[in-house]
């Protein structure tokens, strides 16, 4: 599937998507003090899909996702995930039901190698409490092999071996960022939020990006949902386009209709 | 240079990565072991000292090397952990069963008092350490019937195994006993998802959320843990100084047990160790120094409180990573020599983190 030019690519990964909603947001609303960031904005986020957020800076897009990942409580609207309710659900909660992020400007934990970080990303899957990590039962040894191997499926999808062992701090910042989607992985969520994850990527990087994000989709089955600048990135890989200006929703639809959306190129481009 | 070929994931999971590492501490094990039969009684108990403070080092390096909790209360899980010991000792029950009692009474009081004073952070939370310091200091100081109050308590001896603890080789044993255990629980925790989860909290919180960590509930279980093996230190404490009144566990000793494991190196688990050493023994060496120094020198008044402010900052201008750190990189020297470069512990710049949400 690498081996089409990228223009057919995105038809491939379209043919997994289907019309059944894994995420549903309707309505939704926050300000900080006097600053309305998000301003009743309603999508939906289709199983199999990859759904991108687009905006010039300001327009709340990453405040879109601190409100999907609760960091934010909204003052208005609903989300809903699988058909459940979540818009007052704990923020550690957000992972277990499958929902995985990255930050913009990447959240790794900088003191611990590429691998701890990735085991870090298993948590929710852990079966032993204090009492048998304490004593490091036979079952803990046995979970630890099995996170180590699935963290290594991870690593072999992301290319990420020669990193392995390093720590963060002595990473380089595309590296970070690879690193920070295979710890999204490790969740093994449904949905996966990317907060511009091509950000400070040189073009070959993004170009790489963009692979990984339809081998994400394509043979993990993880729905993708990002917020990015870059057009060309979002053109290739995205099946639906959310744009979005000053906290509201501009225009959705697929990435041609939105490239010459009229309200979306005013919002770019001034009058 | 060692290079480790990994065949099985299961290198990664145990304790010592090679052969080599595996030789060593067997032989420090060894060494330790054997101890007691060439060393002096009065080594014996130095070392039982510094035993028990790598124990209750141990506690702490948890809190704050691997959670990023900053406590100054500290000395009062010490504190329970002694009174809660001599309690139950003088109401008849064994030694083997009085001192998980007192440990589990300290997790569960650093459990309660996690619960409240967790939901503040840095130095805020620092702060609310040192107030429930002083508040057990002062029940302690007024709850007679139980703790003696300004008079103090005699410790009970006690046995295990039909042998007296406070003789000088058993208690030796029996703190090296106790801290063998309590570093192998801490690098067992280390090595699963409680003890990672630990360092996801410390590192950014944040990310540890959306990790599916609990913030509220680890910090809790963190700071539970770092009570008990602190108040386990406490308990085999009171048998060290024998008598217990208030005075014994100030404000001080919370400051000494969060230099030992700064002085250490936080985040290592060597450090434990290296700063208890340092505790125990540098109050020895400083008594040993007055001798040979000048007597001009030698009779300052504070020398030594002295001394330890002047290690301190040495250490946090000169190698914040503690004496860990300095090992760490003399051992990269070698094993890189000739080819070793400066740069390679240069700290660096980070990159820009995430618009702070809270």
């Amino acid at each position: 599937m690498k081996s089409g030019p990228m223009t057919s690519m995105s038809k491939t990964a379209s043919d997994a998507v289907t019309e059944d909603v894994l995420f549903e947001a309707s309505g939704l609303s926050v300000s900080f003090g006097g600053i309305k960031a998000v301003r009743d904005v309603s999508f939906s986020i289709r199983s199999g899909e990859v759904f991108s957020i687009i905006g010039p800076n300001g327009a709340g897009k990453t405040t879109v996702f601190n409100l999907i990942s609760r960091f934010y409580d909204a003052e208005a609207g609903t989300m809903a995930f699988e058909g459940a309710d979540i818009t007052n659900v704990p923020s550690h909660r957000i992972a277990a039901l499958g929902i995985a992020r990255t930050f913009q400007n990447t959240e790794l934990f900088e003191h611990e190698t590429v691998l701890t970080n990735m085991l870090i990303g298993h948590h929710i899957h852990r079966r032993t409490r204090l009492a048998s990590d304490l004593l490091f039962l036979p079952r803990a040894r046995r979970q630890e092999l099995e996170f180590r191997q699935k963290a290594e499926d991870v690593i072999d999808l992301l290319d990420l071996q020669r990193y392995r062992e390093q720590p963060i701090g002595s990473l380089p910042y595309g590296a970070r960022k690879m690193v920070e989607i295979a710890r999204a992985l490790c969740l093994e969520p449904k949905l996966l939020l990317l907060d511009e994850p091509s950000s400070g990527l040189n073009p070959e990087e993004t170009e790489d990006l963009s692979f990984w994000i339809e081998d994400i989709v394509a043979d993990l089955g993880v729905t993708v949902a990002m917020v990015a600048h870059d057009m060309n990135l979002v053109a290739t890989v995205s099946n639906r386009v959310m744009a979005m200006a000053d906290g509201v929703e501009l225009a959705t639809g697929e990435p041609t209709y939105i490239q010459q959306h009229p309200d979306v190129l005013r919002a770019y481009l001034g009058h | 240079m060692r290079f480790v070929l990994k065949t099985n994931y299961g290198q990664d999971v145990n304790l010592f990565l090679h052969g080599g590492q595996r030789f060593w501490y067997g032989l420090l094990l060894a060494v330790v072991l054997l101890a007691p039969l060439v060393l002096d009684t009065f080594y014996l108990g130095e070392f039982a000292l510094v035993f028990i403070w790598a124990i209750a080092g141990t506690g702490l390096m948890l809190l704050v090397g691997y959670t990023g909790l900053v406590s100054l209360g500290h000395a009062a899980f010490l504190a329970i952990g002694a009174y809660a010991h001599t309690y139950f000792l003088t109401q008849g029950l064994p030694f083997v069963l009085s001192v998980p009692l007192a440990t589990m009474f300290c997790a569960v009081v650093g459990y309660i008092v996690g619960l409240p004073a967790l939901r503040m952070t840095g130095i805020y939370f620092a702060i609310a350490t040192l107030a429930f310091e002083r508040i057990s200091a002062f029940v302690i100081e007024h709850w007679e019937a139980v703790t003696g109050g300004h008079f103090g308590i005699r410790v009970p001896d006690a046995t295990v195994l039909g042998s007296n603890v406070d003789g000088p080789v058993g208690f030796y044993y029996v703190c090296l006993g106790v801290l063998a255990v309590s570093l192998l629980a801490t690098m067992n925790l280390l090595r699963s998802p409680t003890g990672r989860a630990f360092i996801a909290v410390r590192d950014s919180e944040v990310s540890a959320q959306s990790m599916g960590i609990n913030l509220a509930r680890t910090k809790c279980t963190a700071f539970a843990l770092s009570a008990a093996f602190t108040g386990l230190a406490g308990s085999l404490f009171a048998h060290k100084i024998g008598y217990l009144a208030p005075d014994a566990f100030t404000v001080q000793t919370s400051i000494q047990l969060l230099l030992m494991v700064v002085v250490g190196g936080l985040g290592s688990l060597q450090g434990i160790v290296y700063g208890a050493i340092f505790l125990g023994l540098l109050p020895q060496a400083i008594a040993f120094a007055r001798d040979v120094l000048p007597q001009r020198i030698a009779e300052i008044p504070g020398l030594e409180p002295g001394i330890f402010g002047l290690i301190l900052i040495l250490f946090l201008v000169f190698e914040p990573l503690g004496i860990h750190g300095r090992w760490v990189k003399i051992r990269t020297w070698f094993d890189e020599f000739p080819l070793y470069r400066k740069a390679t512990y240069k700290r660096q710049r980070s990159y820009l983190r995430t618009e702070r949400v809270r």
